[in-house]
This record gives C-alpha cells, structure tokens and sequence, in this order.
C-alpha cells in the first residue's frame, strides 16, 4: 500500500516532520475515511467463500465426516475433509529448520483440542458456506483431554534445559538467609484479540499464488505457502497492506491459511476465508498459561541473597511452546545467586503463540510482585527495595548493560505520582467506600536486532518513495520511515511516499519482538544516504549540472533544495538538478547485512529468525526499561478494582516520534490493564472447551476502565542497540503493569493475588 | 445462513397476524436477534419487521406515569427529560446497558425480550444440551462454568441468568407490559424456568408488545438503578439494583421502599423481603446492611457464582444507603 504524507494539523509543521517529531500518523486519514483496504477487503472477480468446521471434542480420532447433506445444499462448491483435500507438504519452522519429509493436511483427523480445523466448506456465497458447514456431520472416537496446567493429568512436564539459568549456589544460600519468602504466580490463558479478525483471499494463476492477508511477516509467510505448495519463493507474494492489529498473532501462516490456498488452487478460483471471532479462540495460540514459583532469600535490609525461580507453562499435544519464564527474573535484580528452570506441560490446547512481550510479561508478574512481598516482609519502601537490588550490570550475561535508565524512570516515575506521599501500611489509604493503593512495578524487553533492506528513490518531481515489505500495524511504520527518508535525503516528509506490505518489495524480516522501527530505520537511513550520496555526486560531476563548474568537494541538500555548504552559488531544486542532468530518477538500495553475505544468507535472514543476533552480542546488554506506578481504587464491599491513575516512565532509547512512541506504551500499559482485571479464557473441564470465546464474555478493557495515563520518556540515544539509537517500544509498556496493579491491590486491602485477573470474587 | 421470508408490517395488527405463523419472529433493533441468527440459537422462518410502524416510539410522561411505546430506542428513553425526572432508575438501568451503538438501534420492546448470554445456551454446534433451547435436552451449565449464572430462581431445568437492566427497575416500579389491549406486569411477564425453561415469556404467539407502562410515585422518583461489573462499561451486571424510596415527613423513616436485583436470578427479581423488612423503618445503615441480607434468601450457587449471594445484598444496601444521603 502507498500512503501519502498529507496532514493539515498544525502540529504537524517542520518541526514534526523531522525524525524525532510528532509527526501524527500518516496513514490516519485513510483509516479514518475508510480509504484504506484491508487485506479481506479485495474484491476479486469469480471470488468464493470458505468456512471452517470445527472439533466440537478435545481429544480423540474422526471416525467419519458426513457431507452428503452439506454437499447438496444451495451453492455449494466443495467440502474439503482431510480425505479430499489436496496434499501438501511439511514446511519448516520459523528458524527454517528443514521439515521431516512428511504431507502436511491442515485438516485433523487426530483431534487434540477442541476447535481444531476438520473440514471446510467452499460455497458462491458465505451465506451459503455458513449455512452449510452446519450441515458436515462429525463423529468422533473421543478419549480422555487433560484440559490445563491445574490437571491431575498434566504431571511435571518436559524440562527445558536451554531455559536453564543458573549461577551460584542458590538452594544454598536461600537456606541460609535470614529472610525467605516462597509463592506462586498464576497467569491465565490470554488472547491476542485484534479488531481485524484472521482471514485470508488466496489466488491462483497458474502456479503462482497470491495472499492478501493480514501478516506481521510477508516474507516468512510467502515461504511458509511456498514450501507447502511446493513452489518456488518467488511464485507466491503476500499482500498485507493494513492490519487491524497482531500483537503476534499475525506473524506465521497458519492452518485456515493452508485451507484457503487448498481451496483456491483445487478450484480454480479465488477463495476467501475470514474466522469467526469464536474461531479466532482456537484457530491458533494466545499466550499459554503460565505457573512461576518465587522464592528469594534476603538480608534484613532486603539485599537479596538468591532466587529460586521455577517456571511452568503449557503447551500443545503436538506443538511445541516454550514462554521463557525466568527472561525478566534472572536479570532485573543483582543477586549473587540465582537458579531459574522451566518445564513445559502438553494440554489438548492449540499451541500457544506469542503474544504481546511473550516471556517477559509473565516473567514480570512473578519477580515484580514477590519483590513487593519481599518489602513488605522486611519493611521497606517497594521503591527503595528496587533501588537496592538495582543491577549495575547484567547478572545473568556478566556484560554492562548498553544503556540502562531505570534508576531514571523510578525517578521520574516517583515524583510526578507522588510515591513519597504515599502511606506504607495497606489499607491506610482510602476515599468513602473505596479503599487506594499505590503500587510500583519495573519491566523490560530486550533489543532484539536483525538485518533490514529497503529501496529509496529520488523521483523526477523531487519527492522521495521508499518500499518494503515489511508493515504497519498500528504502530507508525508508514510515518516514521518518511520522517527518516526525509531527514536524510533533506526534503519535507510530505514530499516522502511509504509503501508497505507487498512481498514484491525489499524484504523485510519478522515484525516482532518489538525490532521493526530500530532495523527498518537502519535500513531506509542506509539506502536514503546512498541515494543523497547519488543524487550529489551528478550535481557535482555531470557536466550538464549547474554546480558542475563550481568544483565542489561536496553539497547540502535542504527542504528540497540542493545548494553549496556556504550558501554561495546556485540554489535549485531536487526536482530542476534531475531535469538538468538528464534523469527521471535515482534509485538505491540500502541493506544493512554484513558485505560478504551470499544469496541464501539473505533470503535466510528475511525468511527466518535463524539470524536474528543477540541482545548480549559483543560487549553489551540491550534491554528497554519501565518503571510503573498505578493507584487503584477498590470497593470494599464489591471487591471492584478501577485503576485511577497511572504514571509509567521509560527508556526506549531515542524515540523516531514521541508521538507514536507515547500511543504505542499507552497501548501497553491499556493491554497491561485487561489482562490484570479482566483477561482470562474460562474453561469448561468436561469438554476441554474455551466457553468464553467472544469479546463479551472476554472482556477487554472500555474507554472507561482505563483512566489518564502519563507516560514519560528517560532515553537516551543507545548506540549499541540500533543505527539510530533507538531500543524496543511495542512490547515493553505492557511488562510490569500487572505485577502494578497486583501490588497496588495489595497496598489497598492487604490482599496479595497472585492468580491473574484479579476479579472481584477473589477480593470480596 | 438459513433462507428466511421477511415481511414489512404495515400495520400493528398486520403484524399480529404475521406474527402469529409458526416460526414467525418480530425484528425491531435486531440487536438481539441477529446476534441469535449468527450463533445458530434463533433459526425463524419468517422475519416479522415493525420498525416501519408509526406511533409505537412515543415517550409520554406525566404525574400519573409514563407511557413508552415499543418501537422507542433505549437511548432515546435514557435520556429524556421527564424519564430522568421522575424515573431516574429507568434512565439509569438504561445508558448502563450495553453500548452506546446498541442502545441507539434496540427497542424498548425488543429490550424486554433479551435472552440470557448463557455460554452454553448460545452455542448449539458445541453443546447440544440445553432445556432452554430444546425441551428435555438437559442443561450443560449445571456442572460446567458458572461464574454468570443465577442464583435465584434457578431449577433443576435451567440456571440461565436473565441479563437485562431495564426489566429490573420496571419491577421494581410495577410497570405493566400492554400486549395491544392486553396489560400484564412485567413481574408476571417474565416466568421462572421451572420445567419450561424454554418458555420465557407470558407472550403468546401472535401477540406484540405496543407500550410499557410505569406508574408515577414517590419511589420512582427518588430512584437509583447501582450495577456492579467486571467491567466499567458495555458489560452485564455481576449484580446491580433497582431501588426507589419514599420518606415519611421526617426524612427519615421509610413510608415506601422498592427493591428489585439484577444479573442473579433467572429473571428480574423483586426483592419484597427487603422492601417489608424496613418499610416503617428509621434509615440507618446497620439496618438497611441486616435487611439487604433478605434479597437473597433461598439463593442456590453452582460453584463459580457463589459471590453473588454475597455481592448482591451489598449492592442493595449501598443503593439505598445512597438514596437516603440525598434526604
């Protein structure tokens, strides 16, 4: 999709423009018209319409799938089982770990959770195809589901030894010291919940395949089709121009992806398939249920001696999850002795994903809130207990961190919310009914870091487009390449053209993990400069230019003008230079790969996560840092709990735009608030069933459940940690916000809940 | 989708006459219906529209009480003057339901015909046990989650919750349903699930709701509708309260007192016992807390929803505890 730098907010002047400014989104006005087509908006010549059938047991064989009556009804063009689907083939994983050389077929005839994909019917119409999935008759040879991680049986699990962090002698040291604590946290299966619901229009034209669908990854996905079908990489382009949300939900094909594509090429048509919301449940992973064990052992004076931190989460039957429990434990504070080790539990659940700082967010509700026990217990501030653990340097990867502003943010955070006011006894604080606590939490997400690619052309009117494939979902990508393209070929960023979202253009790696802005930024800054560098060198050397005979070493490019440093000699436009030396454009591409990478180097990097580098590479640990502090107010006869403020302060090194920036943690922190009060598929235990699958009984929060939330930023530019200084945003103003609340709840009724989310039975 | 007729009604007694065809159904907001169509829980094979039918949206208020015509849009009801007035429960119980976009597009008469959210009633491709949606299939709540369901009014048949906010502060205020010529009260309107879970309502077929009718009084005047959720807003009630009162010359002793519960039983629930227990009464908080204990008894909890036997009492002491601060 291309999307124009146009605005008219004030706000938006020079000053905006430029990287670092509150430039708004650029993208907003098509949003807000409705100009702007999402993926399963294409409207497509001969298109049909899937719709899933589903598993109604959680464990168990399909014994036959009767289609006589569906196949007869009105418009019916096929009913796909796993009988009569096409085969496809194994695809690798998302580290491109080659595939055991086995069919794959997205439809089970082994069921291991209820909701799985066993057929599909393909009508004229959806109505048609709605009303006809109905009528696919499933029976089933059911055997017994273990349901969650609370079965009897579950069991302990399958140790993860590559989670294993330990230094010390932990057990030993908590023996010995003079204060102990010891409980578990609890965090409950979450889903992802975007507005735009998962769904895909496949086509064929031969054997060449094309998605429009909603992706955090064209490349990866592209492959993902393309070794299913069995077709080259380069037949299958994926078309993602806006997504309506992803928070990691929308980085991998999926199954009803497989299904479409299925149906299209056994067709000869394009077909559409959108998942119901109930679907979006079970169709594939929210965040996996998590248990952590906390036990610290501390001085009198809170000076932590050892953490013993054990971590359980669950899993699929088949698939494999791994949510690294112990990422934030084992390095928030400087303890000498520390063991973390996780298994993970097989449940007949579709295999989790990820889902908003997955790791780090679980993480962060055990350590953060057993520090607050901790301080409690010996009687000291929350604040100052932090501070005193503070970690000068990475504990776990013995490197000093590359910047680490947290003592800032606890700082900032501390007196524009006014924590030294605050009164340390729970339940000391309290307004009528309503009881008020006060709670503070750290939380962090590392840098993670990958090589980028982008294309950045001068244009013969002098405005500047830049193409990738990588995207936009909500968090600014449109608006923050423009403002790097235009800071550094020096035009306006109304004069910059962003396109995104087609894998036709320069590949782009995983929008994940909150890496898209620091590689992308990198990239576009690489490829801009090589085009300014273009763009000088004709204004200097081609004899037809009008600085040729001013026998310049070098020119400034300003607003669009191109001129000497010293302002002397000619002044002309990018546009009048072009038309001057005889061109209609100048083209570059910039990469960011190490020189000597080959072919399969870069499609590996673009492809997979194989290549993604450490936050600890080198010298260094990258991390981004939070500091939140939450007021609750909790209704002593309800049991009701409303956060009424919240102040969080942050280091995501420089910030491309405040704006975006401040919008995207604000998310965070809103995200971090559903999922302390109000997130959590219910379960039903005897049909292993989810019975909240729909976003009333799943409840996320409204404009009023969420009060003013100040956010405050205490970066600094990270040269470590990314081309132009920036750390992670997306992820990390959601990690600690729960342990916040958790403990602010604590502050007001002296209740510690340590199971998420803190409903209203549960203090009542 | 199941093909369906749609019939426009073009007249109050047209529409009578449709709708009294097997498997006729009325569609005024559709807020409520279509939402059934697309679970696969309402499957009529004619759609009966009367949102063409003129003079049902009438909102006529006076001393004697108001008239609300069926076809009225919950937010238009919420926000009118004299319903703020003299009915302030009823605009309360009003712009505390569902969203601001339902509430512009549901019916008054369409709100009284809600159906429970129950998990398992709305989803027969997973549960096909369920009494209210097929007589004698049995109830796949009574065992499963119940964090939502009743408490009171509850059979062996069914433990659906009834949802709604409107109905609860028209019991409490004695509003009368008019089905055409035929005026029932809302009390009577809803049924208990009993062994006919399935039949919800006092409506036979062929009748249409025209009007709701709430006599003016005292009570409703000094009235608060108090909802208690898991979320501030666009949720239903974990309990709420519909609660009028009416003060001696004192100020202070209760003359009259009207108390009826949301969100824990299987219909709108008149609490009396509360309203017998302190009419008569000096307000005083240790007496209204003790009193409020009576609008659950009998409560029978599943499990998960036990807190509602100890939410609710609490919700009806604060709302009246709040109406006597405004004394």
């Amino acid at each position: 999709m291309t999307v124009h730098t146009r605005h008219g907010d004030a706000l938006d002047g020079a000053l905006a423009q430029a990287l670092g400014g509150r430039l708004s989104r650029v993208d907003g006005p098509a949003k807000i018209t409705g100009a702007a087509k999402y993926a399963v908006e294409q409207q497509l010549e001969g298109l049909a319409y899937a719709v899933l059938v589903e598993s109604t047991i959680a464990s168990g064989k399909v014994r036959a799938i009767d289609t006589v009556q569906a196949e007869a009804a009105p418009g019916v063009l096929q009913v796909l089982t796993p009988d009569t689907i096409i085969s496809l083939r194994t695809a690798s994983d998302w580290f491109g770990t080659p595939p055991p050389d086995k069919p794959y077929c997205p439809l089970a005839r082994d069921i291991t959770f209820s909701g799985q994909h066993v057929a599909a019917v393909v009508a004229e119409t959806f109505e048609q195809a709605v009303a006809a999935a109905a009528l696919v008759k499933v029976s089933y040879d059911e055997t017994p589901s273990i349901v969650d991680l609370s079965d009897g049986k579950a069991g302990d699990g399958i140790p993860i030894d590559a989670m294993t962090k330990e230094w010390g002698d932990a057990p030993a040291a908590f023996a010995a010291a003079p204060v102990r604590i010891c409980a578990a946290y609890n965090t409950p299966r979450e889903y992802q919940a975007p507005m735009e619901p998962h769904g895909l229009v496949a086509r064929w034209e031969g054997d060449h395949l094309t998605v429009w669908e909603p992706s955090q990854w064209l490349d990866g996905m592209a492959r993902t089709y393309a070794e299913w079908f069995e077709v080259p990489f380069e037949n299958v382009r994926l078309v993602s121009p806006y997504i309506g949300g992803g928070f990691g939900s929308k980085a991998l094909a999926l199954s009803h992806g497989a299904v479409a594509a299925s149906a299209a090429k056994m067709l000869g048509r394009p077909v559409k398939l959108v998942m119901t919301r109930q679907q979006t449940f079970t169709g594939y992973g929210g965040r996996a249920a998590t248990r952590q064990t906390v036990t610290i052992g501390a001085d009198r004076d809170g000076m932590i001696q050892s953490i013993v931190h054990r971590g359980v989460n669950e899993t699929s039957i088949d698939g494999m999850w791994v949510e690294p429990l112990g990422s934030v434990t084992s390095i928030m504070y400087a303890t000498p002795n520390f063991s973390s080790r996780q298994n993970v539990v097989r449940v007949n659940s579709v295999v989790p994903g990820a889902m908003r700082a997955p790791g780090e967010n679980p993480s962060a509700f055990g350590i953060e809130s057993a520090i607050d026990e901790l301080a409690y217990v010996v009687g000291i501030d929350p604040l100052e207990i932090r501070l005193r653990n503070y970690a000068e340097q990475d504990p776990h990867a013995k490197k000093a961190w590359s910047t680490r502003q947290l003592r800032e943010a606890f700082a900032a955070g501390a007196e524009r919310f006014g924590w030294a006011r605050r009164s340390p006894e729970p339940r000391s604080m309290r307004d009528g009914n309503q009881l008020i606590g006060w709670g503070v939490a750290a939380g962090t997400y590392p840098v993670r870091r990958a090589y980028g690619e982008a294309v950045v052309r001068i244009l013969a009117d002098g405005s500047v487009e830049v193409e990738s494939s990588s995207i936009d979902m909500g968090q600014g990508t449109y608006t923050i390449l423009a403002q790097t393209a235009a800071e550094t070929v020096g035009v306006p960023a109304d004069d910059v053209v962003v396109k995104l979202g087609d894998s036709r253009f320069a590949r782009a790696g995983v929008s994940g993990g909150s890496r898209l802005a620091g590689v992308m930024t990198g990239a576009v800054h690489k490829a801009a400069t090589s085009a300014l560098d273009q763009l000088v060198g004709l204004a200097i050397s081609d004899p037809r230019s009008p600085f040729h005979a001013l026998q310049a070493n070098t020119l400034v490019v300003a607003k669009g003008r191109i001129g000497s440093p010293r302002g002397d000699g000619p002044d002309v436009s990018i546009a009048e230079l072009l038309k001057s030396v005889g061109r209609d454009r100048i083209e570059a591409t910039g990469d960011t790969m190490p020189a000597n990478s080959t072919a399969e180097d870069r499609y590996k990097n673009y492809t997979t996560i194989a290549m993604a580098l450490p936050h600890t590479e080198g010298d260094y640990s990258r991390y981004s840092w939070c500091a939140h502090f939450i007021e609750v107010r909790v209704d002593e006869d309800f049991g009701t709990v409303r956060v009424s403020r919240v102040v969080s302060a942050l280091d995501s090194g420089r910030l491309y735009n405040p704006k975006l920036a401040e919008s995207q943690w604000k998310g965070g922190i809103i995200m971090g608030i559903g999922q302390a009060l109000l997130e959590e598929g219910i379960m039903d235990r005897r049909h292993g069933r989810i019975v909240n699958n729909n976003l009333a009984d799943y409840l996320v929060p409204t404009n009023a459940d969420i009060p003013d939330i100040e956010v405050i930023s205490v970066g600094i530019p990270d040269p470590h940690s990314s081309a132009l200084g920036g750390k992670g945003v997306g992820e990390l103003g959601i990690v600690g916000v729960a342990p916040a609340i958790a403990n602010a709840v604590f502050h007001a009724t002296g209740k510690r809940v340590r199971d998420l989310p803190i409903t209203l039975e549960k203090l009542i | 989708m199941r093909d369906f007729s749609y019939l426009r009604a073009t007249s109050t007694d047209a529409a009578r006459q449709a709708a009294a065809l097997p498997g006729a159904m009325l569609l005024a907001g559709g807020t409520t219906l279509i939402d059934l169509a697309k679970c696969g829980v309402a499957e009529p094979d004619t759609l009966v529209d009367i949102t063409h039918l003129k003079g049902l949206d009438r909102i006529d208020v006076s001393e004697r009480g108001a008239t609300i015509g069926a076809l009225a849009k919950m937010g238009h009801v919420a926000d009118h003057a004299d319903i703020k007035s003299r009915f302030p429960a009823i605009s309360e119980a009003l712009w505390q339901a569902a969203s601001a976009q339902i509430r512009n597009m549901a019916t008054i008469g369409g709100n009284l015909m809600q159906r429970t959210r129950c998990p398992y009633f709305r989803d027969p491709a997973n549960f096909s046990a369920c009494n209210k949606r097929v007589p004698g299939s049995g109830c796949s709540a009574i065992g499963g989650v119940t964090r939502g369901h009743a408490v009171l009014g509850t059979s062996d048949a069914c433990i659906a919750m009834y949802p709604g906010d409107l109905a609860t502060a028209l019991v409490a205020f004695d509003a009368t349903v008019h089905l055409g010529d035929r005026r029932i009260l809302v009390d009577d309107f809803f049924l208990l699930p009993g062994t006919t879970p399935d039949r919800e309502h006092a409506i036979e077929p062929g009748e249409v709701i025209t009007a709701i009718e709430i006599p003016g009084s005292a009570a409703a005047r000094r009235s608060t509708y108090l909802k208690i959720r898991d979320r501030q807003s666009y949720e239903f009630a974990a309990a709420s309260a519909a609660v009028g009162i009416e003060f001696e010359a004192d100020g202070r002793t209760i003359r009259d007192l009207r108390v009826a519960l949301g969100g824990v039983a299987t219909k709108p629930w008149r609490a009396r016992a509360v309203e017998a227990a302190l009419k008569g009464k000096v307000l005083d908080p240790e007496t209204v807390r003790a009193a409020s204990l009576l609008a659950v008894e009998g409560a029978v909890d599943h499990g998960a929803n036990h807190y509602k036997i100890e939410l609710a009492p609490r919700v009806v002491a604060r709302a009246i505890l709040k109406l006597g601060e405004t004394a």
